[in-house]
Order: structure tokens, then sequence, then C-alpha cells
């Protein structure tokens, strides 16, 4: 499989990125905000931090900007590699334990310092989520956040979420946790992006929500 | 423990988590007659924040021996996929399955290995020999074995737990009672943590069979 070099690393720095994704009746949602910001200047405000791993899988990252990209990049290469090998597309199960292997393996020689949101959907499994940490924590879920954005959120998904909940319902759920989101969180994080992932694939709900 | 605070004009500024508790959890065996138990909280954490109330860090090994691991998260996982790899490879070359003394040694060098950037996990070790005979014994993150006939604990209550068990065990439980005294115990120390909680499983183990049951406990 591909490679990635290595080079000498210091982390973590303190997360700026929100991300939110919650399970509903046969989809997952996955949000992100949209900014990309260093220190006091805000350089961009679409970004797209939700990283589609095949047609039925989407991987959203936080974290220190190079590294996201950079293993997420991987990962998705190397998961062609697999389909393309093997003939065969990964579950949504064996891309999370790949992941996780991957960021354990690396924790000790030069660690990736990126969270994870997996959210995929399998024909005999239906829909799955799974939360990753930088260290290689890896937790199936039904709903989770990362980011700061988790300390206002979490409660509120807590509070609301329920197995079964159909589009329209986690929609509002998740436009409600960005207001929390909006409404508490120091860092100005406007613009949000939205995507779902169902038995028919990606879909993109919101660039800029 | 806190180092003591000095003077300053600065706002007071608490020490790291130490990164054993980065995660939380504890787990604790305890031995009967011709039974072992071995229970443990279902707590996810990532410090403060809980993350997911139905993590498992207890794991089967062998019908019946069990692992349970307290520490770093991502290690517990590591080191789970580590011991079944190396399990499965040791059924296939032995043709039969492994004895608790014998684990617990492989589980011991597995750790020490990495004396020098270890592995942040410590391991409690439950299992029935051919004989029926209960084996206990738990682990620090270097794998120094601490073989015990009473009860063995590990995380981020080990104190409290050490506590409640002292004052509840005895000996030559039956499987029923034993099931009742790791219940309290582990329920008593694990309400007075903040890192520990948000669910319990107790694992019994006996000639029969395994029972697992989860606690109904203080979801906080």
């Amino acid at each position: 499989s591909l490679l990635p070099s290595p080079r000498p690393h210091s982390f973590p720095p303190p997360a700026m990125d929100s991300l939110i994704s919650l399970v509903g009746d046969g989809f997952v949602i996955s949000a992100a905000d949209a900014s990309n910001a260093r220190s006091v200047v805000v350089m961009k405000t679409d970004q797209d931090k939700i990283m589609h791993l095949d047609e039925h899988k989407l991987l959203s990252m936080a974290g220190e900007p190079g590294d996201a990209v950079y293993f997420t990049e991987y990962i998705q290469k190397n998961i062609h590699l697999y389909e393309l090998k093997n003939g065969v597309v990964m579950s949504t199960h064996a891309v999370a334990n790949y992941a996780r292997g991957e960021l354990a393996k690396s924790l000790r020689k030069r660690p990736y310092s990126v969270n994870l949101n997996l959210a995929g959907y399998d024909k005999k499994v239906g829909p799955s989520l799974y939360f990753m940490d930088y260290l290689g924590t890896m937790k199936k879920v039904d709903f989770t956040a990362q980011g700061y954005a988790s300390f206002f959120v979490l409660s509120t998904l807590d509070r609301h979420w329920h197995k079964g909940m159909t589009e329209s319902d986690a929609i509002a759920l998740v436009k409600k946790c960005i207001d929390e989101v909006r409404l508490r969180f120091m860092i100005n994080q406007s613009k949000f992006m939205i995507k779902i992932v169902d038995k028919d694939g990606i879909r993109v709900l919101e660039t800029g929500c | 423990s806190h180092p003591p605070s000095r003077p300053s004009s600065r706002t007071a500024r608490s020490p790291p988590m130490s990164i054993l508790e980065y995660n939380g959890g504890c787990v604790l065996a305890m031995a009967g007659k011709n039974c072992v138990a071995i229970a443990g909280d279902t707590r996810l954490g990532i410090q403060n924040t809980t993350i997911a109330c139905d993590a498992n860090r207890i794991f089967k090994m062998e019908d019946r021996l069990f692992l349970g691991l307290t520490g770093l998260m991502s290690d517990i996982t590591t080191l789970e996929n580590t011991f079944k790899f190396k399990l499965n490879l040791y059924r296939m070359k032995e043709g039969r399955s492994v004895k608790p003394e014998t684990f617990s040694a492989l589980v011991s060098s597995t750790l020490y290995e990495k004396r020098f950037g270890p592995y942040f996990a410590e391991p409690v070790i439950a299992g029935l020999d051919k004989d029926n005979k209960p084996f206990l014994c738990s682990m620090d993150l270097l794998g120094c074995v601490a073989e015990t006939t009473t009860f063995a604990v590990s995380g981020t209550c080990a104190d409290s737990l050490f506590g409640t068990c002292e004052t509840f065990y005895r000996p030559d439980l039956e499987p029923d009672q034993l099931f009742e005294t790791i219940s309290q115990s582990l329920l008593a120390a694990l309400d007075r943590d903040c890192l520990s909680g948000w669910g319990a499983v107790v694992h019994v183990i006996t000639p029969e069979g395994v029972t697992t049951k989860y606690l109904k406990a203080r979801m906080d």
C-alpha cells in the first residue's frame, strides 16, 4: 500500500474545526464548519472538510490542516486500492478499523493530529457512524461532535436524538446544533457544510448553511 | 497528586491529566468457589467529556479466560487485537486453548517489550484453569504481575476499588453471591469517580459457562 513519508511533528494544536454527525433512519448526516482560519485571519469560508471515501462513505476531518488532508487522502487512496486489488468495496466497519490502525501505528512514530468522524452506509448493516481520535481511539456511536463544538452540542443531541429519525427531523436537529455553536462559541464559524449518505449515495445538502 | 501551589499573580492551573486517566475506566475481578467474576464500567471519555456509554474493555480470550484492560483506549484496542492475533497463532500451533498462567506471562512480556515506550494499559486477567481453580492477576503498564487469590483491580478508581473489595470480599463465594459482591464493590467505587461509570458490565465465569449482566448504575 502507499506509505506516507515521515517528518518532524509537534502536536496537537487547538482544533478550531467543528464536526457534527448523527445517524438517522437509513442515513447518516455529517456537518462540518467551512472556515479555514489561522490565528486572527480567516483565509477561506468554503473549506470542504468532509471527504468522500467512496460512493457510500464520508470522512469528516478536524485538526491540523496539513495532517487532516494528508491522512484522509492517504486513507481514501488506500481504500480505493483495496477495491481495485480485491474487487470488493470495503465495509464502513473495515474502513474505520483500517483508519484506526493507521492512526495507532503512527502515534508513536510520526503522529497525525487529526480527529475523524466516519459516516457510511452498507447494504447489510445500514447506516453507521464511527468516532475517531488522533490517538487511535475508535467507537461506533449514534451521534457525535468533534472540536469545541462538542462542548455545546453533545447535550443538545443527547436531548433530541432518537433512533430512526427522519431526514427532515435530522436536518432540523443538525441546524439546531449549528445555531448553538453560532450562539455560544467565541470563534465565528458562520458557514457549515452538511452532507448526507444513504443507500443512494452521497448528497450535499448545504454548502454554506 | 498535585504539587504544592506557589503564590502567583497568574490564575491557578491544574496539572495536566495523566495519560492513563485520559479516557477513564476501571476493571475489577474477584474469585469465588470454583468461579471467577470480572466487571468493569462502560464509559469512554475524552478527558472530562463523555463520548460513549457502551464501550467495552473486557474481552473474552478463551471460553473461561477473560482479559480486562484500563487506561488509554487506543492502546486497549491495539492490545486486544494483538492478543487475539497471538492466541489465534498459539491455538493453531499448540492445537489447544491457552492456560491462564501462560496467557498472563504472554501479556506481561508483551507489555515489557515496550519498556521504554510502553502501552498505556493496565490489565486484569481472570480465568478458570482446567481443574476449575480460579486464576486472578493484575499488572501495571510495564507488565509487573501481581497474582492474587482474592481480587484484582485496575483503573482510575483503583484505590477506591481496593477499599470496597477489601470490605465486601469473603472467600468461597458461590456464583450468585460472587455476582452480588463484585457488583456492589464496583458500583460503590464507580459512583465516587467522575471518570468511570456511565454503565457497568459483569461477567461471571463458572465451569458451566459464562453469564453476562449489565448493571443498572448512576448515569453520571
